[in-house]
C-alpha cells in the first residue's frame, strides 16, 4: 500500500483498509512517540504548518510528530505576521510553501481551503481543519484511540453527544465509524441533531444508528461516549447558542450507570461539558486521546514521505 | 388552445420546452434585457405542450447561443431545446445535456467556501448528485447547492 505523496484532504479520501494500515501503522510508532526510541526515518525533511487559525493540539502534535521522526518544521500559527495581511491569496501562500518544504498541514477558516491548497500544490497536502468542513487526522486518531483502549471497533455501541450539527468531528468520525460497523446513537439538544446527509451516508454503508435525546437512557449501554463542545463560533444565530448552552454536562452521578470499562472521549478544547471531577476516574481518555495524535500523525507523515520507515 | 400565434423568426434562436416559470431566468442567463439590442424577443409563458404539459418558450432574434449560456439552460431547464434558425427555416436542433460535472457556472451556495473568497484563483467545480431536482455537491466544500437559479453566475 503506498501513500507516498498522498494528500490526505477528507476522511473520504482513504479505504477502510487503508485507515487500518494507518491505524497498524501508529502502533509501531508508539515508543517513538512517547520518546523511548529515537527514530530518524525524516532525517533532512521539513514540514511546513500553516494554521491560519488558532490550534493547541493538532499544531503541537503534528510538529512533535515531525521532530520525533527526525524532521524539521517551519510555518505560523497566526497569519497576522504574513502576507496574508498584505492581501496575499491561499493559492500563492500555498505556492511559496510548497517551494520551501517537502509537505504543508494547513488549517483554515474556509471550507474547501485544504482541496484548493492540494491542487495547487504538487507537494502532498493535509488538512487539519478548514472552517466546518474536514479535519480527517482527528478522525483518525479517535479511531486509534478506541481501538487501542477497547480492543475493536466493530460492535461497539458509540455514543456521541453534544453539538451534531456544526461539530465537523462528529461528522467524520461517524462516517468512519460506519465503515467499521460500529453501533452508533446520536445524542443532541433540540435543533442540534446530526444532519439528514451524514446520517445517510452512515446509512449507506450499513452502519447501526438510533437517534435520541436522552442521555441517562443510552449511558448503560454504552462501550464509548465520545462529548463535544457546543461552539459558539459556528452558530449563525446567537439566540439559537444561548438556548442550548450547557444542554448536556457528563459528571461522576450521570457515569454511576455506565459500564465500568466505559470510555469518554472528547476532542478538546472541552468549556463546561465534562465536569473535572471525570478526569481522575477510571472512564477519562480524552487526555490519552490527545496524546495518540502523535503516533498517529507519526504514522501518516512517515507514510506520505518517508515510505512507511519506523 | 393549441396553436400559438406568434410570427416565425427569420434567423435567431428558439428555446422550447423550457420548464414551465423558467423563462425569465433564460432571458437572463441569455443576458436579455441589455442595452444595444435591436432585435425583438418573444417570450411565451405557460403553454400547454404535447410532450410536457405545459412548458415555456424563448425566441430571440439575431442571436445564436454560446456553449456557457447552454449549459447553464441545461441547470433550470433540463428538457429545452435548441433551435438554431436561418432565414425561416430551422437549420439545427438538440436537447440540452444534462452534466455530470459543473464547472464555472453556479456560485457554491455556503458562504464561507474556499470558492467564495474574493481574490482566490479559483473556478467554482460541482459534481451532480441528483438531476430531478437538480442538486450540485461542491468539489471543494463537499455542501450540496439546490437553489441553482439563484446561484448562477
Amino acid at each position: 500500500m503506498d501513500f507516498t505523496g498522498r494528500d490526505v484532504v477528507s476522511i473520504r479520501d482513504l479505504s477502510k483498509d487503508e485507515i487500518i494500515h494507518i491505524l497498524d501503522h501508529a502502533a509501531k510508532m508508539l515508543p517513538a512517540a512517547q520518546g523511548e526510541k529515537l527514530s530518524k526515518v525524516l532525517n533532512g525533511k521539513i514540514l511546513a504548518t500553516l494554521f491560519f487559525e488558532p490550534s493547541t493540539r493538532t499544531r503541537l502534535s503534528f510538529e512533535s510528530s515531525m521532530l520525533r521522526l527526525g524532521g524539521m518544521c517551519m510555518g505560523f500559527s497566526d497569519a497576522s505576521g504574513t502576507s496574508v495581511v498584505k492581501g496575499e491569496t491561499l493559492a500563492d501562500t500555498i505556492r511559496m510553501a510548497e517551494a520551501y518544504a517537502d509537505a504543508i498541514v494547513l488549517r483554515h477558516p474556509h471550507e474547501g481551503a485544504a482541496k484548493l491548497a492540494a491542487d495547487f500544490s504538487s507537494k502532498p497536502v493535509i488538512n487539519a481543519g478548514d472552517g466546518a468542513g474536514q479535519h480527517p487526522t482527528q478522525t483518525l486518531l479517535d479511531l486509534f484511540t478506541i481501538r487501542t483502549e477497547k480492543g475493536d471497533i466493530a460492535d461497539k455501541n458509540i455514543v456521541l453527544v453534544g453539538d451534531l450539527k456544526y461539530g465537523r468531528t462528529v461528522h467524520s468520525l461517524s462516517y468512519a465509524l460506519s465503515l467499521f460497523g460500529a453501533s452508533i446513537t446520536c445524542v443532541a439538544p433540540p435543533g442540534l441533531q446530526m444532519p439528514p446527509e451524514i446520517v445517510s451516508h452512515m446509512k449507506q454503508n450499513g452502519g447501526k444508528f438510533n437517534l435520541s435525546d436522552s442521555l441517562e437512557s443510552v449511558i448503560p449501554g454504552a462501550d464509548v461516549l465520545y462529548v463535544t463542545r457546543i461552539q459558539k463560533e459556528r452558530f449563525p444565530d446567537p439566540e439559537e447558542y444561548r438556548k442550548v448552552e450547557g444542554a448536556f454536562r457528563i459528571d461522576n452521578a450521570l457515569l454511576a450507570n455506565a459500564k465500568r470499562s466505559l470510555i469518554v472521549m472528547h476532542p478538546l478544547p472541552r468549556v463546561n461539558e465534562i465536569a473535572p471531577e471525570v478526569d481522575a476516574g477510571p472512564h477519562c481518555r480524552y487526555f490519552k486521546q490527545a496524546f495518540y495524535g502523535v503516533p498517529v500523525r507519526m504514522a501518516l507523515l512517515s507514510l506520505i514521505l518517508g515510505k512507511g520507515g519506523i | 388552445m393549441r396553436d400559438v400565434k406568434v410570427t416565425p423568426i427569420k434567423n435567431g434562436t428558439v428555446i422550447d420546452h423550457i420548464t414551465p416559470g423558467m423563462a425569465l431566468n433564460v432571458l437572463k442567463i441569455i443576458g436579455i434585457p441589455e442595452s444595444g439590442v435591436h432585435s425583438t424577443v418573444s417570450v411565451l409563458m405557460h403553454v400547454p405542450s404535447q410532450k410536457v404539459k405545459w412548458k415555456d418558450i424563448v425566441k430571440v432574434e439575431d442571436r445564436e447561443l454560446d456553449k456557457s449560456q447552454v449549459d447553464k439552460i441545461a441547470l433550470i431547464a433540463p428538457n429545452a431545446s435548441i433551435n438554431i434558425i436561418r432565414n425561416y427555416n430551422v437549420v439545427e436542433k438538440h436537447q440540452v445535456e444534462a452534466p455530470t460535472e459543473v464547472v464555472g457556472l453556479v456560485k457554491c451556495e455556503n458562504p464561507n467556501c474556499i470558492t467564495n473568497k474574493p481574490r482566490e484563483p479559483v473556478t467554482s467545480r460541482f459534481s451532480v448528485v441528483a438531476h430531478d431536482p437538480l442538486r450540485l455537491k461542491c468539489h471543494y466544500c463537499d455542501r450540496e447547492t439546490v437553489d441553482i437559479v439563484k446561484h448562477l453566475l
